[in-house]
């Protein structure tokens, strides 16, 4: 009986500490959501309504009347979406290659992509952004898309998935006549599912996310994302703080919609690499 | 043996014609190590070479190491350093230990409750660093921020957050702190659930005490997982730069100048390429000498 108590008053301790750590993190996103619905008149006020009196549109009516928002949240659907296909595909088919092919070459390859998954993006900013230039791509969707496609951790992670596709399987497709691709699109694709979801997910919320490069690589308007978008409208109206965070909230809801679809895939964490 | 046999085929059969043979090992591998070749490898090599360049718009000739030399003579350089390192200092260990112990805590409780704390936590994750950084600047409003009104009633007086420079570096490191650690939570109880059980179990039949349980059995088996997510951590953290970019542009007075952001500046304001580069390098040597040093320091005694 002891021991339970003692459990009990433990286990309400611990409870109390999540509940202020988890409060201390969720609740400056409620009040992002909070004061998006306040009226632009209200929020510069001391001290600040918790609960907004007259919940307002106004601040999402103002967003809305800024056209360019629209073309900056297609321009993030395209990057992101074009990158995220893209990505998987492509580190998929080398992933496959890496962990079931013996050709010459191989390590060195693997090596060479392990070795880059620590070089921060910070080393190859500068040169990457003259390289773009020189092809013309400054201010294009390529230019926003290929070095996005070209990191290595997509890679490493197939690989890893990739090990664990029995041979016997892709040897049997062979002796019925599959050609190499067939066998690739027909059996190694529909099995590793999995990993595939785990690699999308996470490279489209990373690209949706993504502020750093597109702020570079764009130079009008017209082609900013939504993330670079975001911090233009932060310089050019600092202190309307309930437009800011509608904005924000317009911009946020779409990746939590995209965590709480995928939920598991998150909370389970990236474990596809030591399946075994 | 096998090792042996495949060596004997490999000398017999001539390189071309292996290659030759496994040509669908480099279809498949080629679509994406052609774009890694020329925008991730080129500018790795490129920005070494950069770095000897007196590059901008007016001229592109080669100085040798001066923009090194011109670096290491640069007080603001060292100010962005010691700046970055107090910020990876500060934010690394607490959210580690935020962390560690949520990690934990949630650990002894059904699994409904643990998936709604670990989403609790994993949310300002999926939200991008632009708008939390949005966010906090909204909240650190020193005149009708939430967290004066907050502070207000403790009889604390507002607090100039970011407006100050002894203030603005402490309230960065304590925003990120906050909001952060969501994915390190994760990874470490993905790593706590695959310890037996009986471990626990064993060791309070033992009588052992939560602390002792955690020092000794805890701990020490979460111990590769830590590694892990300190240097992963160290790494982002030393680049942080869209926070900086949106609350403080480097001040007050340079206070929360970081080198990420000081390239940023000397490359594309001030469009000294060459310049830029070569920090980048610095920064580059000294993200692999941290890790070397966390590696030698929490992995000397890994054991499992």
């Amino acid at each position: 009986m002891k021991a339970k108590t003692k459990k009990n008053i433990k286990k309400t301790i611990s409870l109390i500490i999540l509940g202020i750590l988890g409060l201390l993190a969720f609740i400056p996103l409620l009040w992002m959501v909070i004061t998006a619905f306040t009226q632009p008149t209200l929020t510069m006020k001391f001290p600040p309504d918790i609960i907004p009196k007259d919940p307002s549109l106004e601040n999402f009516a103002d967003l809305f009347s800024r056209k360019v928002l629209f073309r900056w949240t297609l321009n993030s659907i395209i990057v992101a979406g074009t990158v995220t296909i893209v990505q998987v595909f492509f580190c998929a088919m080398a992933g496959y290659s890496l962990a079931k092919k013996r050709f010459p070459g191989r390590k060195a390859i693997f090596a060479i992509y392990i070795s880059s998954m620590m070089i921060p993006t910070q080393v190859t900013l500068v040169p990457l952004y003259i390289i773009v230039a020189k092809f013309g791509l400054v201010n294009t969707y390529a230019g926003l898309i290929l070095p996005a496609i070209s990191a290595p951790f997509g890679v490493f992670l197939m690989r890893q998935f990739m090990l664990s596709v029995p041979s016997e399987m892709l040897e049997a497709a062979r002796i019925d006549g599959a050609g190499e691709f067939r066998t690739f699109m027909k059996i190694v694709l529909p099995i590793s599912k999995p990993a595939l979801a785990v690699l999308g997910i996470f490279t489209f919320v990373g690209q949706w996310n993504s502020f750093l490069w597109p702020l570079i690589i764009t130079n009008t308007n017209e082609m900013r994302t939504l993330q670079a978008g975001l911090s233009l409208i932060q310089e050019e109206v600092p202190m309307q703080y309930s437009y800011l965070m509608a904005a924000a909230t317009f911009a946020a809801i779409p990746m939590i919609i995209v965590f709480f679809s995928f939920q598991k895939y998150f909370l389970r964490g990236i474990t596809v690499g030591s399946v075994k | 043996m096998n090792n042996v046999d495949s060596n004997i085929v490999k000398a017999k059969i001539p390189l071309h014609k292996r290659m030759w043979k496994n040509k669908a090992g480099y279809f498949f591998v080629l679509p994406h190590l052609s774009l890694f070749a020329i925008f991730f490898l080129l500018p790795v090599g490129w920005g070494m070479y950069l770095s000897f360049f007196d590059y901008n718009a007016f001229s592109q000739s080669f100085i040798g190491i001066e923009n090194y030399k011109y670096i290491f003579e640069d007080d603001l350089f060292w100010k962005a350093l010691k700046n970055t390192f107090a910020y990876t200092l500060g934010v690394v260990p607490l959210w580690l230990g935020k962390a560690l112990l949520v990690t934990v805590l949630i650990y002894p409780f059904h699994k409904k409750i643990r998936t709604f704390f670990k989403a609790v936590f994993y949310l300002p994750h999926v939200t991008s660093s632009v708008i939390i950084a949005m966010i906090w600047l909204w909240v650190f409003n020193p005149q009708y921020g939430l967290l004066n009104y907050f502070l207000s009633f403790f009889g604390i007086d507002p607090v100039i957050w970011l407006g100050n420079s002894m203030t603005a570096m402490p309230s960065l490191i304590m925003m990120q702190v906050i909001m952060g650690g969501g994915s390190t939570i994760v990874l470490l109880s993905a790593a706590m659930a695959s310890i037996p059980e009986y471990y626990f179990e064993a060791a309070e039949l033992e009588g052992a005490g939560s602390w002792a349980i955690f020092k000794n059995i805890t701990l020490p088996l979460l111990k590769p997982t830590i590694l892990y997510a300190m240097i992963m951590g160290t790494i982002a953290n030393f680049q942080t730069f869209s926070n900086i970019y949106i609350m403080t542009q480097g001040g007050p007075e340079f206070s929360t100048l970081t080198i990420a952001y000081l390239v940023y500046e000397t490359a594309f304001k001030y469009y000294e390429l060459g310049l830029a580069s070569a920090m980048s390098m610095i920064m580059f040597v000294i993200l692999v000498v941290l890790g070397i040093v966390q590696f030698k320091w929490l992995g000397s005694n890994v054991e499992y």
